[in-house]
């Protein structure tokens, strides 16, 4: 466990050092900096001003020499300021990114929630008329667009219904628990949906799979109750390869859903980390990549965990021989 | 499980917004600004909130006449507030005298005196304080103080623009000066971005009292406000970048008014009048965003004048401002707004018409028509390359629609079009376009086009790209109107200068003039008093004459 841990750390730090470098590079090379778009839009900002705040921004000097200095301040712990907000980085990431954990892991509670049950019952049940209801359900899940549902939904439940706020975050004057609980429901709705299909046709084919297993025809001819079969005999056997992609949607939950955020105006990590690459500004948008990286290893190391506590003919060492 | 599923929906919708009263007006705009310090970046959000929270010294009005804000009268030679005088260095200069009203105060009581004007001076001019519009506070070589609320500038060159200086944003010192004790180190400490909310950074009808960074802004009466009391006891500023999610908020009552100068496009805002009309006032105001495809005349073919005037003649603006836009739009027949008090209605005009477009094209040289495009006596193509901003839907129909017009007196227009970034960031602005390419210019009321169309501002290898004459215009009749036009200053010699440069850009062509833009305002029937203005300083800064009709 610990040298499997210790490699994985490892490995860990070596993709985080090349994330860095690479989306620094690229974020530097696209090209017409912001500044450059400032002086095209004002014909009163001449290019000694252009020259000027260029110069003030650091990015009059060379990319590597860039990437170098930022990497040796963060290092230390200096993420330095957010060019866009003026602010120190941290200080604009961490509103963010508790609001994007929050959006983003009610949604996945509830979406596995919804799934692991659907799929369980599409499965003892396959081909039947609800398991092809269930199955155009996933599919409408995966399919429809995001920006087109959460208009849609806005349409319905704001517009027309009035029953929801269209957007935002809290009502001015108000901010309590329930004010800002309305204002998630339909973002999570949104957010449920789009992955609740993927995550039940997983569960189904899986869970179809195991029950075609020898151990649970054994199981049953040895007069194991059907809960218990299911619960204790199947489930955990069905669950690994949801375990894995549950552990790769992990970063998910710190990058955030730009589509769902920008519709529904909720301040998270998906729009920040739009904005900062659009507007050059490399600290804000590095740190909120690699934040998101970092929890991607993160989710995948959690996965590989859980599939050795899941199913007891993984070991460790088998999983560090897999890679 | 369930049945407490249901009671908390049950609970959600029940206490879903309430309706808010009158004396409250939430305004959407698509948009967030970065940041709060008024002197540090450009910025519409910024500027259209800030309206309401302070003023600038002067300004021009809804008439798109300048005016005072802050002072009591505008400098003039005749009162003898402005002065021609020599610089140090012995080159024409001119010192203005301004006088601050006497109620002036910051929102924590303290006075707007001169210290203030001294001290956003100081921020002004040193490089390292990220001030966007350095230019106007460099030009200031000196300040003379009479007295608290009297001081004279000392401007290093003289210009015919000397009695407004809209873009000095005063800063308070008694709470910024230890903020500028690092001045590199300035934009991330300003009082603007750390405290928002303190009283003293503000002297409008409205001070800012609460922002929730990325969403919203809320405003409420300044008790220090010595004019005209606004009349809402609240105002929210919320920023909903997606339009389509803009209208919904609108509908569902979650805003109450969608501002035209960060709002809808002008093709969203009539189609959402289609549906929804009868629910809210609409108002569409043309202003200073000049719509125009530059033309590169160092195109051997568009370097032909005959061709650049066949190119206008062979469209029918009217017609596509009418069909595309109800016609919000005024066809542009030069640079200059129809609304500007120097615009010259007498400019050569060019009516849609494709008989004077060909023989203009066959005068040039262009005679021989082959599968519909002509050709010249080498049996070149008379073939030209188009280009705009990418993923802009207005744009790239009314693109669509030129190349088709084009197309019918037998003009080959080929589309090449680029994203924002990539288009202004290095086409455009290293000239890399090789025929037309289309944006707008958005200048200030009577903005002398020294940066877009003198000879001396040409981008280059040899001048590092500076200056906005992409089109590579070089008239020395034209820079010579140019270089007049900001030293003689006797308002009939100006006013014939203003006029001989219409003419004259009219005439040469250096770009194509096709519309001056529309901003289109959504009120709701009850909101009055909100006076668009067309230009860049929003209709905020006449925010105390807003009110609810009962």
């Amino acid at each position: 466990m610990v040298r499997f841990s210790a490699g994985r750390l490892l490995e860990s730090i070596v993709v985080l050092g090349v994330m860095t470098f690479v989306v620094y590079v690229l974020i530097g090379l696209m090209p017409g900096d912001p500044i450059d778009l400032m002086i095209a839009a004002d014909p009163n900002l001449t290019s000694a001003d252009a020259a000027r705040l260029k110069a003030l921004h650091g990015l009059d000097k060379p990319i590597v020499e860039r990437y170098w200095n930022w990497l040796s301040n963060a290092v230390q712990g200096d993420f330095g300021y957010s060019r866009t907000y003026t602010k120190p980085v941290l200080d604009v990431l961490f509103p963010r990114l508790g609001n994007t954990l929050l959006l983003m892991s009610l949604s996945l509670i509830f979406a596995l929630a919804l799934a692991v049950p659907i799929g369980i019952y599409a499965a003892l049940h396959p081909y039947s008329k609800t398991d092809y209801a269930i199955n155009m359900f996933c599919f409408a899940g995966i399919s429809i667009p995001s920006f087109w549902f959460a208009l849609l939904c806005i349409i319905l439940f704001a517009v027309h219904f009035e029953w929801l706020p269209a957007g935002g975050m809290e009502t001015v004057g108000r901010g309590d628990l329930l004010d800002r609980a309305q204002y998630m429901v339909m973002p999570i709705f949104v957010l449920t949906i789009s992955s609740v299909g993927s995550f039940t046709r997983f569960m189904r084919a899986s869970m179809v799979q195991t029950l075609r297993q020898d151990f649970i025809r054994t199981a049953r001819a040895k007069g194991v109750g059907t809960t218990r079969l299911l619960v204790g005999h199947a489930l955990r056997n069905a669950l690994l390869p949801l375990v894995t992609i549950v552990g790769l949607s992990f970063g998910n939950l710190f990058s955030g859903a730009l589509i769902t955020e920008i519709m529904f105006s909720w301040l998270g990590m998906g729009k920040m980390m739009y904005d900062a690459i659009l507007g050059n500004d490399f600290n804000l948008a590095l740190i909120g990549l690699l934040f998101a990286t970092g929890a991607t290893l993160l989710g995948n190391f959690l996965a590989d965990v859980s599939q050795v506590v899941l199913d007891p003919r993984v070991s460790f060492a088998s999983r560090e021989n897999e890679r | 499980m369930l049945k407490w599923l249901v009671a908390a929906v049950f609970v959600l919708v029940n206490c879903a917004v309430p309706a808010r009263a009158k004396d409250e007006l939430v305004i959407g705009i698509s948009q967030f600004p970065n940041n709060f310090n008024p002197a540090i970046g450009t910025m519409l959000a910024k500027s259209y909130i800030l309206g309401m929270a302070r003023r600038p010294i002067t300004i021009h009005d809804a008439n798109w006449e300048p005016i005072c804000l802050l002072c009591t009268e505008l400098p003039s030679l005749e009162k003898g507030t402005a002065k021609f005088e020599l610089t140090e260095d012995g080159k024409p200069g001119i010192a203005v005298t301004y006088t601050l009203l006497p109620t002036l105060r910051w929102g924590d009581n303290t006075p707007i005196t001169t210290k203030d004007v001294v001290f956003t001076w100081k921020v002004g001019k040193n490089k390292k304080a990220g001030v966007g519009n350095y230019e106007l506070f460099r030009r200031i070589t000196k300040i003379n103080v009479k007295d608290d609320r009297t001081f004279t500038l000392h401007l290093d060159k003289r210009t015919c623009d000397f009695e407004t200086i809209n873009g000095f944003n005063l800063l308070p010192a008694h709470i910024e000066e230890k903020n500028f004790t690092d001045p590199a180190e300035y934009r991330n400490r300003t009082a603007y971005d750390t405290d928002t909310t303190n009283p003293g950074l503000w002297f409008g009808p409205y001070r800012i009292s609460k922002v929730v960074q990325g969403s919203y802004v809320v405003l409420e009466p300044n008790p220090t406000w010595a004019g005209k009391k606004p009349a809402f006891k609240r105002i929210t500023v919320k920023a909903i970048e997606k339009t389509a999610a803009l209208t919904a908020n609108l509908l569902s009552g979650s805003i109450d008014y969608i501002a035209g100068e960060l709002g809808l496009l002008l093709d969203q805002a009539l189609e959402f009048e289609k549906q929804h009309g009868k629910r809210f006032n609409f108002v569409y105001k043309p202003g200073l965003v000049y719509e125009h495809a530059d033309v590169n005349l160092s195109n051997p073919i568009l370097a032909d004048r005959r061709v650049r005037q066949a190119l206008l003649h062979g469209l029918d603006r009217e017609s596509i401002t009418k069909q595309l836009f109800d016609g919000k739009q005024p066809v542009a027949h030069g640079s200059v707004s129809p609304l500007d008090s120097v615009y010259n209605p007498d400019v050569p005009k060019y009516d849609f018409d494709p008989k004077r477009a060909k023989a203009l094209l066959k005068e040039a040289g262009w005679s021989t028509k082959r599968k519909g495009i002509l050709h010249n006596a080498e049996g070149e193509r008379l073939q030209i390359e188009f280009m705009t901003t990418a993923g802009n839907k207005s744009r790239e129909l009314v693109q669509q629609v030129m190349q088709s017009m084009w197309r019918q007196i037998g003009i080959d227009v080929r589309i090449r079009n680029e994203p924002p970034r990539v288009y202004f960031g290095q086409t455009v602005r290293k000239r890399k376009f090789k025929g037309l390419a289309k944006f707008a210019w958005l200048s200030a009321p009577r903005n002398v086009p020294l940066t877009t169309l003198h000879s001396s501002r040409i981008p280059g290898e040899d001048n590092g790209w500076s200056g906005q004459n992409y089109t590579g215009y070089n008239n020395a009749r034209m820079d010579k109107l140019i270089d007049d036009m900001q030293v003689v200053c006797e308002p009939e010699k100006n006013r014939a200068l203003w006029n001989e440069m219409q003419i004259l850009y009219s005439t040469d062509l250096p770009a194509l003039p096709l519309y001056f833009r529309a901003n289109a305002f959504i009120f709701p029937k009850w909101l009055k008093g909100v006076t668009p203005t067309g230009h860049q300083y929003t209709s905020t800064h006449w925010v105390e004459d807003w009110y609810a009709e009962k």
